[in-house]
């Protein structure tokens, strides 16, 4: 089937948007590569309304194709006012396409038209650069390099940069996630001219990556920084120039940071910093008021006393009011996330050939830009799952009597201290016995072992279960629930699900709303302090040592008809137990995986900033990290998801081992 | 039957040129929107024309070509470059190195209809 006006309309708003985005990147700050991918964009447009006769689309975009081509071939140079110009007629292309998706008159374009032509004959042509065949570069590279890539080469040899050939091998079935994640560390050793990729002298089902980079810096010091050992040095670097590489680039920058922008990026480091201190001067003021205490006991109701409580009570106000600026600052709405999923589905849905209706709730809901970056692909994997194995295709459901049309629905809202996102869709949920049968069949459980409905449906987020034979094109891309389950526990969330055979499925995940400051219970264990984050608990309760029962050699407590697996954390920490008749039970976890922690006592809930231990403590088994509390105390934050492996592995370990008495 | 894949980072530029391969001929067509996707789809299936765009994310259509053309596997393959006449300097990188056609965007049905049939010898 022939793409429509409507396929048109949607790509080129996509376009557009993206445009918007790199555009202002650019007014941030200058790179080569973001002025390339504005390039690609313009060029992707051009293409786009060529296939669809759309004339003046097509001719302003080959105007301001070849302007920025200009640009990014260096025959140009930058600056702020040409930036804007830019950013200009993307508000007109803009509004082009939105005459388009109105079906209005569209703008005559003749004008801009000219008017780009003009400013690429002011901005002047630089004089064209030397040819590359003499520097002792091998053509076999050469020759597979593009116009622009060549020129990014000349560029750095321009700059006095040396020239290196990074050879890489990645095994094919997951070679993009590593490779991308190379490439970001080399950005800041220099720039990735060019990725040649090969397959000779690679292993069978492995594929190479030849990276052509270009950098100040020596030989040895490539080596370091890339971790690489394989690497072949084209062109040595100038010593003289290596002290102030970028020159050029940095010219650019300051002409463009000239234009006015309103807004700064900030690196979410520098914004924990802040946080920290505000913490550290939170408990500086908890020691203000405990002073005002003492001499309110020791003199009276004196003056002075009264004084600093009440100063101390301001200071904690302005406090928590720069505390919540500084969270506000890592917050992004979630509409970002959604435009996102909504291109995946779009795109997904088109290709497993079903129809579906997407349906969006919450955008405005906020949820923290770390958080934001990490749940994008459990996100678009559960998307993925609903199209490709929930919604069945038009002729089943109407065979079924549904709506021939799926529907898929994302929602996310808060709820306390966590954004719930739930994803529901219509189509044929999960089957229990088919879940069930495979989980026998890869010997996942055992064919003895009695499960309940939910604890059955939980094993989806088993490692190594599927319910669909072979992978599609669609979801079999490595990622599997287990790894989703994993990502979202992993940033202190977690996964739950409804579902109905022939009615659909809802996947719920429940996440704080920021990573940054975290309420947590403290809870006392053999005279230790332990903070437990909140997101984690699902209850708290009081038992006796008497109502703990051991079955199978391990031990679990009726909880409101249900057994509930405990774990005594003294164990765990290996703490010399402190006896007593009463104990507290704190519930982590969701679904068939929960666990009882037992605790002596539970101290209060307060708000922490986890910090990391450091590079000699971080292993240390199930402690996520420190806490300060008031009175200048630490605690360590334990790590439940660890806590829980430790509860499951035992519960094999231990279950030949006797009754054990509390 | 026979197969072909796509490599262009446009949606709907990809769902084109599928119309067009669709009506020369029963075949099987998937589509990539990247050179690194194109590395996952190409050891699953045996393919027999390919179709590139130049100006990708990731990697370019010359390096995919030069990978395409140094490879055993692949180097048969007949490969038709599309895209806009910006890219002519590169479009011919792209001939020199093996590929078998180029064409321009806009692209003219009746061209591209014509240079698949040949490619594929039909």
């Amino acid at each position: 089937m022939k793409p429509s006006k409507k396929d048109f309309i949607a790509e080129a708003e996509e376009i557009i948007e993206e445009l918007g985005s790199l555009v202002l990147e650019l007014q941030e700050e200058f790179s080569p590569e973001t002025l390339n991918s504005v390039f690609r964009s313009v060029h992707t447009m051009k293409g786009l309304s060529g296939l669809f006769g759309i004339k003046e689309v097509t001719d302003l975009s080959h105007s301001l194709e070849s302007l920025l081509d200009d640009l990014r071939l260096g025959k140009i140079e930058i600056t702020g006012e040409i930036i804007d110009f830019i950013l200009s007629n993307i508000d007109i292309l803009k509004n082009l396409i939105d005459q388009v998706a109105e079906d209005h008159d569209i703008d005559d374009v003749s004008n801009d038209v000219r008017e780009i032509e003009k400013f690429r004959g002011v901005a002047g042509a630089k004089e064209k650069e030397s040819s590359l065949s003499t520097t002792g570069i091998s053509e076999s590279i050469l020759k597979v390099l593009s116009e622009y890539e060549e020129h990014r080469l000349k560029a750095n040899l321009g700059d006095g940069h040396g020239i290196y050939l990074l050879k890489t091998v990645f095994s094919l079935s997951d070679f993009a996630p590593q490779l991308e994640e190379l490439i970001k560390r080399l950005k800041d050793t220099g720039e990735l001219i060019a990725t040649l990729p090969t397959s000779q002298g690679v292993p069978d089902g492995s594929i190479g990556f030849n990276l052509l980079l270009g950098a100040s810096y020596p030989l040895e010091n490539i080596k370091s920084r890339t971790l690489l050992s394989d690497v072949e040095q084209l062109i040595s670097p100038k010593l003289s120039q290596a002290v102030t590489p970028e020159s050029k680039t940095s010219k650019a920058k300051e002409t463009s940071l000239k234009s006015a922008a309103t807004t700064v990026r900030v690196n979410i480091d520098k914004l924990d910093g802040i946080l920290n201190t505000i913490n550290e001067l939170m408990l500086l003021r908890s020691a203000l008021v405990r002073i005002s205490q003492e001499l309110t006991e020791s003199y009276g109701y004196a003056p002075l006393a009264v004084d600093l409580y009440k100063i101390s009570q301001s200071i904690d106000v302005k406090l928590r009011h720069l505390q919540h600026s500084v969270l506000d600052l890592r917050m992004v709405p979630f509409s970002h996330i959604f435009k996102k999923l909504a291109q995946v589905v779009r795109r997904y849905t088109r290709e497993a050939g079903k129809e579906i209706n997407l349906n969006i709730f919450g955008e405005d809901t906020e949820i923290d830009k770390q958080i934001a970056e990490e749940i994008i692909d459990p996100l678009v994997h559960l998307v993925r799952n609903s199209i490709d194995h929930g919604i069945e295709s038009k002729n089943e459901r109407t065979a079924l009597g549904k709506d021939p049309q799926g529907n898929l629905t994302l929602k996310a809202f808060s709820r306390g201290n966590s954004v719930v996102i739930e994803i529901q869709d219509d189509g044929a949920g999960i089957d229990p016995d088919k879940v069930l049968q495979k989980a026998v069949e890869k010997k996942i459980i055992s064919k003895e072992q009695v499960l309940d409905r939910n604890e059955i449906i939980n094993l989806i987020f088993a490692p190594g279960l599927s319910t669909k034979d072979g992978v599609s094109e669609i979801s079999g891309r490595g990622v599997g629930m287990d790894i989703v389950k994993e990502k979202i526990t992993s940033l202190g969330g977690f996964v739950g699900i409804e579902t109905e055979k022939g009615a659909g499925s809802k996947f719920i995940l429940t996440l704080p709303i920021t990573l940054a400051i975290v309420k947590a219970l403290i809870t006392e264990v053999s005279k230790r302090r332990f903070a437990v984050p909140l997101t984690s608990i699902e209850e708290t309760f009081i038992f006796t040592k008497e109502s703990v029962q051991t079955i199978e050699g391990r031990e679990v407590i009726e909880l409101r008809n249900e057994m509930l697996p405990l774990l005594r954390t003294s164990e765990a920490f290996d703490l010399e137990e402190d006896v007593r008749d009463e104990y507290y039970g704190v519930v982590v976890g969701v679904g068939q995986k929960r666990v009882g922690l037992v605790m002596d006592e539970l101290i209060e809930q307060t708000e922490i900033v986890i910090k990391p231990l450091g590079e000699h403590l971080k292993n240390i088994p199930c402690i996520s990290g420190a806490a300060e509390t008031g009175k200048y105390e630490i605690v360590f934050v334990m790590d439940i998801d660890a806590m829980m492996d430790e509860a499951f592995s035992k519960r094999k370990n231990n279950g030949s081992k006797g009754k054990k008495d509390v | 039957m026979l197969s072909a894949l796509i490599v262009d980072d446009s949606e709907t530029t990809r769902s084109f040129i599928r119309s067009l391969v669709e009506d020369v001929a029963e075949i099987d067509v998937l589509e990539a929107s990247s050179g690194f996707e194109a590395f996952r789809v190409l050891p699953a299936h045996s393919i027999d024309i390919i179709f590139v765009d130049i100006n990708m994310p990731d990697i370019n259509g010359i390096e995919l070509i030069n990978f395409l053309k140094t490879n055993d596997l692949y180097k048969k393959i007949p490969v038709i470059i599309i895209s806009t006449e910006r890219s002519k300097e590169d479009m011919s990188k792209g001939m020199a190195l093996g590929a078998f056609a180029y064409l321009t965007k806009p692209v003219n049905p009746d061209e591209l209809r014509e240079i698949t049939k040949k490619a594929l010898n039909l």
